[in-house]
């Protein structure tokens, strides 16, 4: 579940923490020099003399409370309601690449529903040669394999088409996570049922009230797309589909289809709601572009970030940040301190994996100097990130969906960040 | 047991890839019966393909709408708050803000029928029968001005529906379109003469606040709103009328730092003249009658939330209005909770 939160646009105790700590760093350069000794080191600390919990105080652990702010977020007045809505993961705060489900971004269409194992029933019709239903015991029974993938919401940045607009990276790139998936290819279930080669296309549906459905190539369906049923190593929440969702690498969050039901065989697409009203990208022109399903590569810088300030002044400091692309491995990355005038080659954590977030870093030495930062990504196809201006100039301002341009964040001499666009 | 080897044999000489390489069948999971395929197999594809027997007409469409869909959609589809309009917008799609309707962008009615089908109404979904279904799109493409009053919809009629939008799509063109353009080694410096910034997120004041900080600016009461304070409505009233403004929420904020969005912010309403909320951009048609005079009490209140664009011809809320009289009481009351 995500919290909301209503008032004042900046984090203004984040922003006095940050100067505060900035000042009193600025005072040293090199190794710093304590005036009195440390009395968490001088004085023995509760900690060091009593006990802990003990091994059944926590049977399935959350996060310490010192973390508590490390929370998925939603914005108030995107949707009309909370049920058919969506809220963000808080990448701000994270590192490495794998998302942990309890933070992971949400959006359902009619709510987070209780389903359970025993209750639950995959169908399998259509063009197949023997129409089945699976329970969830059988799906185990099936050859598995474990996968690494993003997951990205087309609308990811939708919000930021007409200008800078949400202050954080949480709220700007948080549609997306990136989770190990245990799963059966859906290609052996299609076997199973025997499907006819003339059948182009699978159109899979949700249990949901939604019934949220999306239309599929088969020769997408056929290559690797998962039945997952296990996330990061455990049973998928509730709100990412359990018992079992459908996970489509590289492309749009929407077609991973959550508490999967039915997979239907046809010749044809269904050109369901959320295949032509809504997943459709609006050109200037007015005309739409409809199966816009791969997500193309994008990266953000998510620390310093405008919810991630710089609190210790100049010196060393890490730029980070994540990329990923619907269309392979992500191959480079660069980092712009000046606002796109001057690149510098980030490093990359690991050698970026097909349709997965990759980590970068920038490790660096900054000035104190207000600096304009930005990421971006290139992938193997040899596809580099664009700007917002040159994405608007293909595509003008109500696309809505699929917007990668290039994040630019303006970092203050005091370490505070924003959001902004930069000519 | 010689099947065991078998497999182990296989798992061996398919060691070195990473997925399992099977083409036999397993022998899983159970025939379906059609009785099961009927339940779920609801879809309906743009040529009309698992459309059902059944018809609904445009005047039936309008009262059913009325009943389950007009809470959200509004009386004549128009949508409430920033609930989804279904109605209005041909000619926007490439204005700097269209307004995507079933008239306007919806490429084929079958999505329509498909949707209301097996998802609305909203919180009761799979409950409308097959002709309150027909009748309902029957309706909706009525609002459009895409069929006559007389109009039925049924299996017979479905494909004489012309979709305004139909040819306004086109398949997904990026490869050609812009990955052709954006692709080689990026330049790295020297790239631009001079960089400026040209908008701020800050600027807009949208972003939702983390924590803490409406604890840090306390303002004192004015002495009057305490006095006002001392007729507390009924707490029954006022818990009422916070359901009902859930109609009103997605447009209008009330309460501790409430700003403008859609509507104007509403805390101190009862007792305020009209059109005297900062920074929001009424209508011309509510500034005349702000200049004639108009102020917002218990009467005046009352009148418009009824029926808001008969009260004032021509303002830009686009709630179709509260039909119940305990309900605009409730809403009176709950709003009186909340002062300047």
């Amino acid at each position: 579940m995500s919290k909301t939160f209503t008032g004042k646009p900046t984090s203004r105790r984040a922003f006095l923490r940050g100067t505060a700590a900035a000042a009193a760093g600025a005072i040293t350069a090199g190794a710093a020099k304590a005036e009195t000794p440390d009395p968490l080191i001088t004085e023995v600390q509760p900690w060091a003399n009593g006990f802990g919990d003990g091994v059944d105080a926590t049977p399935y652990g959350l996060p310490i409370e010192y973390e508590s702010d490390v929370i998925r977020r939603n914005v108030e007045w995107l949707t009309a309601d909370t049920i058919s809505s969506i809220n963000f993961t808080p990448i701000h705060a994270l590192d490495g690449t794998i998302t942990p489900q309890g933070c992971a971004f949400e959006r359902h269409h009619s709510g987070a529903i209780e389903l359970s194992k025993q209750d639950y029933r995959l169908m399998i019709n259509g063009m197949v040669d023997t129409p089945l239903i699976f329970t969830y015991a059988d799906l185990e029974r099936f050859p598995r394999e474990n996968h690494v993938y993003f997951c990205e919401c087309a609308a990811n940045t939708g919000m930021e088409w007409a200008g800078a607009q949400l202050n954080g990276a949480q709220f700007t790139h948080g549609m997306i996570h990136n989770m190990e998936y245990t799963g059966v290819p859906l290609r052996t279930l299609l076997e199973e049922a025997g499907y006819d080669t003339a059948g182009k296309w699978i159109y899979v549906e949700g249990a949901d009230a939604s019934s949220n459905g999306r239309s599929i190539p088969m020769e997408k369906a056929l290559d690797d797309v998962l039945v997952a049923f296990k996330a990061n190593g455990e049973a998928l929440r509730k709100e990412h589909g359990y018992p079992v969702r459908l996970v489509v690498p590289g492309w749009e969050g929407n077609m991973w289809i959550k508490w999967l039901r039915r997979i239907e065989v046809m010749e044809g697409p269904v050109e369901s709601r959320e295949e032509t009203s809504k997943y459709t990208d609006t050109l200037a022109d007015g005309i739409s572009r409809k199966w816009t399903w791969a997500m193309d590569a994008k990266s953000v810088v998510t620390s310093p970030s405008p919810q991630s300030p710089i609190t210790h002044g100049k010196g060393p400091l890490v730029i980070t940040g994540l990329a990923w692309s619907g269309r392979g491995a992500i191959k480079r990355v660069d980092v712009s301190k000046d606002g796109g005038k001057t690149w510098e080659t980030a490093r990359l954590a690991k050698p970026g994996e097909k349709m997965a977030l990759t980590r970068f870093y920038l490790d660096t030495e900054w000035d104190g100097e207000e600096m304009l930062l930005q990421s971006r990504a290139m992938d193997e196809t040899g596809y580099v990130q664009p700007t917002k201006t040159q994405l608007r100039e293909v595509r003008g301002e109500n696309s809505i969906y699929h917007n990668n341009c290039i994040q630019t964040w303006w970092v203050r001499p005091n370490g505070e960040a924003e959001n902004v666009e930069v000519s | 047991m010689s099947k065991f080897l078998k497999s182990t044999t296989l798992i061996t000489a398919f060691a070195l890839t990473a997925s399992p390489v099977l083409a036999e069948k397993f022998g899983l999971g159970r025939a379906a019966l059609p009785e099961e395929i009927a339940a779920w197999n609801l879809d309906v594809s743009p040529d009309g393909s698992g459309l059902p027997e059944g018809s609904g007409d445009v005047l039936t469409g309008e009262e059913v709408f009325a009943e389950k869909c007009a809470a959200c959609h509004g009386d004549f589809a128009e949508g409430v708050g920033n609930w989804p309009k279904l109605a209005g917008g041909q000619g926007t799609l490439a204005d700097k803000d269209p307004l995507k309707t079933v008239g306007s962008y919806w490429p084929y009615l079958s999505t329509t029928w498909d949707y209301v089908n097996r998802s609305m109404p909203f919180g009761n979904a799979q409950s409308l029968t097959n002709d309150e279904v027909y009748a309902i799109v029957a309706y909706i493409l009525y609002s459009n001005d895409l069929v006559d009053e007389d109009f039925e919809l049924s299996r017979d009629t479905f494909l004489d529906v012309e979709m305004p939008n139909a040819e306004g799509f086109i398949v997904d063109d990026r490869i050609e379109a812009e990955h052709a353009i954006w692709t080689g080694e990026p330049c790295m410096e020297n790239c631009k003469d001079s960089v400026e910034i040209t908008m701020r997120a800050l600027v807009l004041d949208v972003t939702p606040e983390e924590e803490g900080a409406e604890a840090e600016v306390v303002e004192p009461e004015p002495v009057e709103e305490a006095a006002a304070a001392t007729e507390a409505p009924d707490p029954e009233l006022v818990a009422a009328g916070e359901k009902v403004f859930k109609k009103c929420k997605s447009c209008h904020q009330v309460g501790d730092g409430a700003k403008n969005r859609v509507g104007p912010q509403l805390n101190g309403i009862l007792g305020r003249a009209a059109g005297a909320v900062d920074g929001f951009k009424y209508s011309n048609a509510l500034m005349e009658k702000a200049d004639e005079g108009l102020s917002w009490n218990s009467e005046t209140l009352a009148e418009f939330l009824a029926k808001p664009k008969k009260y004032i011809k021509g303002t830009k809320m686009s709630f179709a209005g509260l039909r119940k009289d305990e309900d605009i009481a409730a809403i009176e009351a709950y709003l009186s909770t909340f002062a300047e």
